[in-house]
């Protein structure tokens, strides 16, 4: 087992124990020293590396490939042409890139009010239920979870399908009209509205059962103590419930945001990887021009504005982070 | 009394009914691509839908596992998820231990760029990791998938482990080093096994997000021998229509895996191994 200690390892442990210490260090060997202050670095080292050649590597590059004309010939080559903001400017006078720039914000701001806003209800409601009914509940949430996007995908085709999906029959049959043979993505309108109930349902697990931890953490004293002075469930909920979540909801909002921004595979797929560019949003358009047109530097340039435009969304989840201390 | 009692009652039964009727709603894909998995292909593609897979058949489960290509992706989706869960694990608990157990100077901008790293969008990146993967020439290879879904998942494990042994107080390493062990004899022998809770769950995480990812492998295993669960499942409908009971048994398939590891997650963090460690 382990090995009786050396004064070395005693005393190296102790100072490393109590964190850093740079003022009061003896002089020691120089290999010491440089051990013991490079602990942390060693450790944090590996992962470092990882994330700094495949992510901030790629982040780098990408930038620069936005500024580079990189078609089939420049990728057999290795090799693009500087261009300047010549990709930006292509894509700034395509009408089309502005219609999916508003189409992916219009679609953000719609999925994610409806993913908060229904997974707090589904929080509240969970709340409110009795044990055997909560129980099922969340085990029903945490199968959605669990299901993998592309199977979910599927199955959403396969409700969805014009000719035996589950949808339209029951449809036709409540009486809601005639859905027999409705084809849900001849019009975009209505595609995005199952695109959207899609995403809206694979992401209410994770924000209904984060809601209702941080629920749990309200103090039922200062709700109760609300209810006695007369005010309504309403107006417990606005000005005692909501404040206290405040930090919860902003970090939800934020990573809501930057997850449904960037949504692909429920439009790639469900369109059978062929959607028309009514179905664009910013992530397809960017794949398109890359992979399809086979101009990398332009599908590049979108995505750079893809990213500056989550920024913002970033600078909040961050500032909320460094607020609640968790960077300390 | 007896009024406000029965008003209380009848509020939590009608609470009880939206409970339960939101729960059908959540489950009812999950239990559509279960239930058409077991029905024979003339129950599937009948006007009028059977709620119920009865006669219930195995057949389009067999005729998932024929198709072209699955057993190789069985064989890559493994390959990839262990290869990713075992790097994973020893980069992020290491960065794990050196951030929370020591005081050095740049711990606070490598929080930060672990934070902000998780924000990036990981669509924005698949064109420069292709292009740099072909440059590179390990394009259609495992490799190139495995390193980039390390570090997208890295810096998640990094961030929760963190909190993990930040939580172990730092006196059961000093008691072991007392009674003889080296400063890594202790991260051995006492915070790793103590942080067991926080490694299953992240090697969890990180077993999902490998498994679940498409865009990724979509765009580096271009070739079919090498692709993964997903793009197979993916690439089940073509333009000649769909094979629907195959296609919901290999979806059944695909999450099997991922749910039971997810229903393990959720015992494996809630227990607390360290709980009354110091009371002794």
């Amino acid at each position: 087992m382990c090995a009786v200690p050396t004064t070395e390892q005693a005393t190296g442990s102790a100072a490393a124990v109590s964190g850093p210490r740079t003022g009061d260090l003896p002089r020691r060997s120089l290999r010491r020293l440089l051990s013991r202050r490079s602990a942390p670095y060693l450790l944090i080292g590996p992962a470092l590396l990882v994330i700094a050649a495949v992510m901030a590597y790629p982040m780098g590059f990408l930038a620069s490939l936005s500024l580079q004309d990189y078609g089939l010939r420049e990728l057999l080559a290795h090799q693009g042409t500087w261009v300047g903001i010549a990709n930006y400017a292509r894509i700034a006078e395509n009408p089309l890139f502005w219609q999916v720039v508003g189409r992916s914000v219009l679609f953000t701001g719609v999925t994610v009010a409806l993913s908060l806003t229904l997974g707090t209800l589904l929080a509240l409601l969970m709340e409110r239920v009795s044990g055997p009914v909560r129980l099922m509940l969340s085990g029903g949430l945490i199968f959605v979870w669990a299901t993998p996007v592309v199977v979910a995908i599927d199955v959403w085709q396969w409700m969805f399908d014009y000719e035996f999906g589950v949808v339209n029959w029951t449809l036709t049959h409540v009486h809601a009209g005639s859905f027999i043979h409705h084809n849900w993505f001849e019009s975009p309108l209505e595609g995005f509205g199952i695109i959207t109930a899609l995403v809206v349902w694979g992401a209410l697990p994770f924000l209904a059962i984060t809601l209702y931890a941080g629920l749990m953490q309200v103090p039922r004293e200062l709700v109760e103590a609300a209810r006695v002075d007369g005010a309504t469930a309403w107006k417990v909920f606005w000005q005692v419930t909501a404040p206290i979540l405040r930090p919860i909801f902003v970090i939800l909002l934020s990573l809501s945001t930057i997850w449904d921004f960037q949504v692909f595979n429920q439009v790639w797929i469900m369109l059978n990887t062929r959607p028309s560019s009514d179905y664009f949003l910013m992530g397809v358009y960017s794949y398109v021009e890359a992979f399809r047109v086979t101009q990398y530097g332009r599908g590049a340039a979108v995505s750079v504005v893809m990213v500056v435009i989550l920024m913002g969304a970033t600078f909040f989840y961050v500032r909320q982070m460094a607020r609640t201390g968790e960077l300390d | 009394m007896a009024v406000r009692a029965r008003r209380r009652h009848a509020r939590r039964l009608g609470y009880d009914v939206l409970g339960v009727l939101a729960f059908a709603v959540m489950i009812f894909p999950v239990y559509w691509m279960i239930a058409t998995a077991f029905k024979p292909g003339r129950d599937i593609l009948s006007l009028t839908p059977r709620f119920l897979p009865s006669p219930a058949t195995l057949v389009n489960f067999s005729d998932a596992l024929a198709r072209p290509y699955f057993w190789s992706s069985v064989r890559s989706s493994l390959i990839v998820v262990l290869s990713v869960v075992a790097i994973s694990l020893a980069l992020a608990f290491t960065a794990a231990v050196g951030v929370a157990r020591f005081g050095f100077r740049g711990r606070r901008a490598f929080l930060v760029m672990i934070l902000v790293v998780q924000m990036v969008p990981l669509t924005a990146l698949v064109i420069p990791i292709y292009l740099l993967m072909d440059g590179v020439g390990l394009t259609d290879t495992l490799v190139s998938v495995i390193v980039t879904y390390l570090a997208f998942i890295v810096p998640f494990m990094v961030w929760t482990l963190r909190g993990f042994v930040a939580n172990i107080p730092v006196e059961l390493e000093e008691a072991a080093m007392i009674d003889g062990c080296t400063r890594a004899g202790a991260f051995v022998r006492i915070l790793f096994p103590l942080c067991a809770p926080g490694l299953v769950a992240t090697a969890i995480f990180a077993f999902i997000q490998a498994w679940n990812d498409y865009i990724i492998a979509y765009v580096l295993l271009r070739d079919p021998g090498h692709q993964t669960l997903t793009v197979w499942l993916a690439s089940f409908t073509t333009n000649h229509g769909t094979d629907w009971g195959p296609l919901m048994a290999g979806a059944t398939l695909t999450s099997v895996p991922v749910v039971a590891f997810f229903l393990m997650v959720q015992r494996h963090v809630t227990s607390g191994l360290t709980a009354g460690a110091v009371k002794g």
